[in-house]
């Protein structure tokens, strides 16, 4: 069974008597495991989209099922608790809480999360220690820099170890560099530990680091395929 | 749910982090529970300065005066010139048969005007009054000379006993018994002088001159009646009797049966104890309506800036509600940061209004030579923590909601 089931999905914002349709009838699967970028130029549907797969906003028509379910299944309870156990968020502008330690920063989630107090600080420096990011521990997320910030983000997305981990444009607001490393990470995380990814990029060259790409056009999927020379980011090194 | 510890540091965090924007936010807060305390500080020591003067004048000194007793301000004239109280009056309750506990009986009447000697003129509180009256039921005489007796108040005798200040006014450092000064034109002999002992109840002391009630009702007023008669009764025990048997003499006296149309009142220490108590706590009331006006607004402006710290960290709320946080957890978190907001705002509140109460009674004592004592009302200080904790819950609630339901994609949309 597929971990994301996406079906004849829909999406269309209404505002102020205008209606525009975001997503116009969208159907693919995501397999366990997978690396999956989605790819399109701005306006071509992928935000709206990676909103639907996060459970953070509903479709208008169609279905969406993760790990078998809908979100209608659930009551926002238990959206809040599949986002907090399942899901890990990457963004493209970090979203770190200012004026707090990289440690109190990743340790975010497990606070929203049922997992036992004690537990907390391990599962905190296991998650930045995948990122390389040990030395840092005790930083405010201001002194970091750009990279840093979002590999903090990534030790953050990971630490509840989710199903699956969006990343919406990771790399955006990076240079080539820190970009190159943060792919690393991701590419390491799907193929070492298995996560499901899904990365959301307008770049051709950040989508190639994937496995597989869903290109995206005016709401719809232009073309879903495997990557041909998939771009290998270089060992990672801690 | 997220562990209180972590709510309590995350509020602690928020509050730091702005710390001028916080300290305009409690101002209100502060203001409104200093006043609080400052004010209930004062008012119980005003309450302990005016009981502890009144239990020195005597519990069993009994005031009857003319007229019907003050309800308002409008009152106030018709018992001033209200003429019902005669020395009939005065031979009557003296009888044994009608009012067997009274021990001593002085009639009073005030004198307004000045006294003079030689070049030098003041203004005193002049009394028409029995001076061993103030011997017996004061124990105060005089520090030189002597009071007038029972022959000096029946023969009108033109004598004065005057007070300390008074004294020091009109002759300085020189002698002044046997001295004769001028009230209204008319020659009085000084034979004694009062101790200095500042205010008694709401008499100064230093600030009196006393004649022979008699004297001061031909020669210097020209009237029959009397503004008070001042009884003592027996023993503090025996008051109410004592009262009882005065309003019977006084109504058979003046021919009155229906006790509503009594032309005179009674005032007792204990009734009025219980008036200033009345009035204080109509005082306090009155006074705790405008401190809770002021706490009402000093929420709103909690609210407001909650309200503008909500949306400035729209992207914040997203992000923990897309991390995993509930509608329920973010609520608390808001709720939790306003609350502590206004519990620090009660805290220093109460410091600065107990640093004032404690200031407010020496500057006044220093300032009217009374003796204000300092008291912290622990009372309102545990009130004012409850208040100001409910204020910021309250006006918390609000903010908190609007804030718990930022959508999450929303929220870090938001640039």
């Amino acid at each position: 069974m597929a971990l994301l089931e996406v079906k004849d999905l829909e999406k269309t914002y209404f505002n102020e008597g205008v209606s525009t349709p975001a997503i116009r009838g969208v159907s693919f699967e995501v397999n366990k495991g997978e690396f999956v970028a989605v790819m399109g130029p701005s306006g071509s549907g992928k935000s709206t989209l990676l909103h639907i797969l996060g459970f953070l906003d509903g479709a208008t028509r169609g279905e969406y099922r993760f790990d078998g379910k809908t979100m209608d299944d659930y009551s926002q309870e238990e959206i809040a608790r599949i986002r907090n156990e399942k899901m890990g968020f990457i963004f493209q502008t970090f979203n770190l809480l200012p004026r707090t330690s990289v440690l109190e920063n990743v340790k975010l989630p497990l606070l929203y999360s049922g997992v036992a107090e004690s537990l907390w600080d391990g599962m905190a420096k296991k998650a930045i220690d995948a990122v390389g990011l040990s030395r840092r521990l005790e930083h405010e997320s201001s002194q970091l820099s750009g990279g840093e910030k979002q590999r903090v983000a990534i030790a953050r997305a990971l630490v509840n170890d989710p199903q699956v981990i969006f990343a919406d444009e990771p790399t955006g607001n990076l240079d080539s560099k820190s970009g190159q490393l943060v792919m690393e990470i991701l590419q390491r995380l799907n193929e070492e530990s298995g996560h499901t990814i899904i990365l959301i990029t307008h770049e051709t060259y950040t989508a190639e680091h994937a496995e597989r790409v869903i290109h995206l056009y005016d709401g719809l999927v232009k073309s879903d395929g495997r990557v041909n020379h998939r771009l290998k980011a270089k060992e990672f090194t801690k | 749910m997220m562990p209180i510890k972590y709510s309590i540091k995350s509020a602690a965090k928020a509050i730091v982090t702005n710390k001028s924007r916080s300290f305009l936010t409690i101002l209100g807060i502060v203001i409104g529970i200093a006043a609080i305390i400052l004010i209930m500080s004062i008012g119980r020591g005003t309450a302990k300065l005016i009981l502890g003067e009144l239990s020195g004048m005597g519990a069993e000194t009994i005031v009857i005066r003319p007229g019907r007793e003050p309800k308002g301000p409008s009152d106030i004239p018709q018992t001033i010139f209200a003429d019902s109280l005669k020395s009939r009056d005065v031979d009557a309750l003296r009888k044994k048969s009608n009012v067997p506990t009274l021990a001593d009986i002085a009639p009073a009447v005030i004198v307004p005007g000045s006294v003079s000697y030689g070049n030098e003129t003041y203004k005193p509180t002049i009394f028409g009054w029995s001076a061993d009256f103030m011997r017996d039921a004061f124990n105060i005489n005089p520090v030189e000379g002597r009071f007038f007796d029972e022959s000096e108040i029946k023969n009108r005798a033109d004598v004065v006993i005057i007070g300390a200040k008074v004294k020091r006014e009109l002759f300085g450092n020189a002698d002044a018994v046997g001295e004769n000064i001028k009230i209204k034109n008319k020659k009085f002999r000084v034979i004694g002088i009062l101790p200095s002992r500042g205010q008694i109840s709401f008499l100064n002391l230093d600030d009196m001159v006393i004649v022979p009630y008699t004297t001061a009702q031909l020669y210097l007023l020209g009237i029959t009646h009397f503004h008070e008669i001042v009884v003592k009764a027996t023993d503090p025990t025996v008051v109410e009797r004592t009262v009882r048997d005065i309003q019977l003499t006084l109504r058979e006296s003046h021919g009155i049966t229906d006790p509503a149309k009594d032309d005179f009142f009674v005032v007792t220490q204990e009734g009025l104890v219980k008036q200033i108590g009345n009035i204080m706590s109509g005082l306090t009331l009155f006074l705790s309506l405008v401190v809770a006006i002021a706490l009402v607004v000093g929420g709103i402006g909690v609210m407001n800036i909650m309200l503008v710290s909500v949306t400035e960290r729209t992207r914040e709320i997203g992000l923990r509600k897309a991390l995993g946080a509930t509608e329920k957890d973010i609520m608390l978190q808001f709720l939790l940061e306003a609350t502590m907001l206004t519990l620090i705002g009660g805290a220093v509140g109460i410091m600065l209004g107990a640093i004032g109460a404690f200031i407010f009674p020496i500057v006044l004592s220093f300032a009217t030579g009374l003796d204000w004592s300092f008291s912290f009302p622990v009372v309102a200080a545990v009130l004012g923590l409850g208040v100001s904790a409910s204020v910021g819950f309250i006006f918390g609630i609000y903010p908190a909601y609007q804030a718990s339901k930022k959508s999450p994609m929303e929220a870090l949309r938001y640039e």
